[in-house]
């Protein structure tokens, strides 16, 4: 085979892997929305389930979901910056530094049940919160902790060094510096990845089946301290759990909890290209 | 007279080794552009950073000698690094507007300080631009980016931000090195005029650069001090040798 054939077979090669990437994404969002689609309506979004969950709608459990996504956000957000701040700003090469990020990396590898059990273990048991919206939303901001630092940390280092050096010479502190040229440059990285964390716990089951999901509640949460219903673990109910569930109401319940990541994933997007066309340096 | 700035006995050595200053010793007097000169790494911007503790940004080097501003230790205990910075002003090398307005640019540093009036704030920017020969420029976009402004505008820009936090010494870092020969006339000719008012020490972009505007000039060579003079002296009869050879050309 001549130089030329083998570049062209390695561009055929490649782009085909490409395409096979988004096949699997495409098909599965199209399926979810072709078989789901009928069944949303008002009704099935505001309303409370009746007959054993079989009619009525699936309320509580998108109430429940955007609570505890929020509560994530307020659990792991001021955390993560300013874990990212230092790490990026302060941090020394020592061994405190790298203590620090075998932490991170190792958090990120976890597996969410693990997540799951140690929820359970620490804040539903050991803090005595119960199975509550707290515990759940404090196991998953811990989850979601290592991607929205290391998003944020790279934010942080994307900011040119010269602003800074500027920024000093200009007779600002450090703290200053950081506050005035660095912060609001890289807010917009910072928050796509906390945008992109919060859709992934947004979609986890299992950190949150010990530690707040409820399999049935007939009334919205009131407090923090109250369980409350998910998208995700009540997916996994009423496909599994209750027999005589109609598909029809899974794919609708599906398809509700893929349009709020989905939502949140291209939030994070819009972020970033809107700020990459503003931004001028 | 006692010097605006007074350097003695100066070792500078950075983490990596690298002797970038080698005992150097001269006096700064109020009101006049001292030109430092030499060929490229010989310790010129070392020196400078040196002057308003930028080198504290620098981890690791090792300093040893005294530097004095206006009589007294500026690694002193007593001494505000902020306030040393704001009084003895950096414009760098390469024009680095911060990002946001040009009014934004010039206020920042009084900001940072603490200066909260308007007004006041207002007199900095116009008198900062003015000096700076950048206000018929500008006066009419000061809300625009100041990243859309030229080359020659950033940096008259860059030493308007310094100007408006009021120094006493300004250190320009080869101010004119990414300008045109007419952009680089300007800032020379601003220069002039600001001597009036403040102590310039300035890294030169060329001999010739050099020989325009010092009222004293010092050629630096590896990390030493090989000659310190009025310029006429300087540049027309350089007392050593190596200072001669780099003037009239024969390397650098």
């Amino acid at each position: 085979m001549s130089r030329q054939q083998t570049q062209r077979l390695a561009v055929i090669v490649i782009t085909a892997v490409a395409v096979l990437v988004f096949v699997p994404v495409i098909l599965v969002i199209s399926y979810v929305i072709l078989s789901g689609i009928g069944t949303i309506n008002w009704e099935f979004l505001t309303a409370m389930p009746s007959n054993g969950m079989t009619e009525g709608g699936i309320m509580p459990a998108i109430v429940g979901t955007l609570v505890l996504t929020m509560g994530t956000a307020i659990v792991s957000m001021p955390v993560s910056i300013l874990a990212a701040i230092y790490l990026a700003e302060y941090a020394k090469d020592n061994k405190l530094t790298r203590t620090i990020r075998m932490a991170i990396v190792n958090l990120a590898g976890i597996p969410s049940i693990v997540y799951g059990l140690f929820g359970l273990g620490a804040f539903v048991l050991a803090a005595g919160f119960g199975t509550s919206i707290l515990a759940g939303a404090l196991t998953l901001g811990i989850m979601t902790m290592p991607v929205v630092i290391s998003t944020a940390e790279e934010a942080i280092n994307a900011v040119p060094q010269q602003f800074r050096t500027v920024s000093q010479s200009l007779g600002a502190t450090k703290w200053q510096t950081i506050r005035h040229q660095v912060l609001p440059h890289a807010l917009p990285g910072i928050l796509t990845g906390m945008i992109l964390g919060l859709s992934r716990a947004a979609g986890e089951t299992a950190p949150i089946l010990f530690t707040v999901a409820a399999f049935y509640v007939p009334t919205l949460p009131s407090s923090i301290f109250d369980q409350t219903m998910a998208l995700p673990y009540h997916l996994y109910v009423i496909s599994t759990q209750v027999p005589g569930m109609p598909l029809r109401i899974q794919y609708g319940t599906a398809l509700v909890l893929l349009m709020i990541t989905l939502t949140l994933t291209l939030l994070a997007t819009g972020v970033r290209t809107s700020v990459r066309r503003r931004r001028d340096w | 007279m006692q010097p605006k700035i007074s350097i003695q006995n100066v070792h500078y050595t950075y983490a990596d080794g690298n002797e970038a200053l080698r005992n150097i010793s001269f006096d700064v007097q109020p009101n006049e552009v001292f030109v430092l000169f030499g060929p490229a790494r010989s310790g010129k911007t070392t020196l400078l950073r040196l002057l308003n503790r930028l080198s504290d940004l620098t981890e690791g080097a090792d300093f040893r000698g005294a530097i004095t501003f206006n009589g007294a230790d500026i690694f002193g205990r007593a001494v505000d690094v902020y306030n040393l910075r704001r009084s003895i002003s950096m414009v760098f090398a390469i024009p680095t507007p911060l990002p946001g307005s040009i009014r934004a640019n010039l206020t920042y540093g009084p900001q940072m300080a603490g200066l909260r009036d308007p007004q006041v704030l207002e007199a900095r920017v116009q008198h900062s631009l003015e000096q700076a020969a950048l206000w018929d420029e500008v006066k009419d976009r000061l809300d625009t980016s100041a990243m859309a402004l030229s080359g020659g505008q950033k940096q008259r820009l860059c030493l308007a931000r310094s100007l408006a936090m009021e120094p006493e010494v300004i250190l320009l870092d080869n101010p004119t090195s990414g300008l045109d020969p007419l952009s680089t006339a300007v800032v020379e000719e601003t220069l002039r005029d600001l001597r009036e008012r403040y102590t310039i020490i300035m890294v030169p972009h060329s001999v010739q650069q050099a020989a325009r505007v010092a009222d004293r000039a010092g050629f630096l060579l590896d990390g030493e001090l090989i000659e310190v003079a009025q310029a006429e002296r300087m540049f027309l009869h350089p007392q050593n040798k190596r200072t001669e050879d780099y003037i009239t050309g024969r390397f650098g």
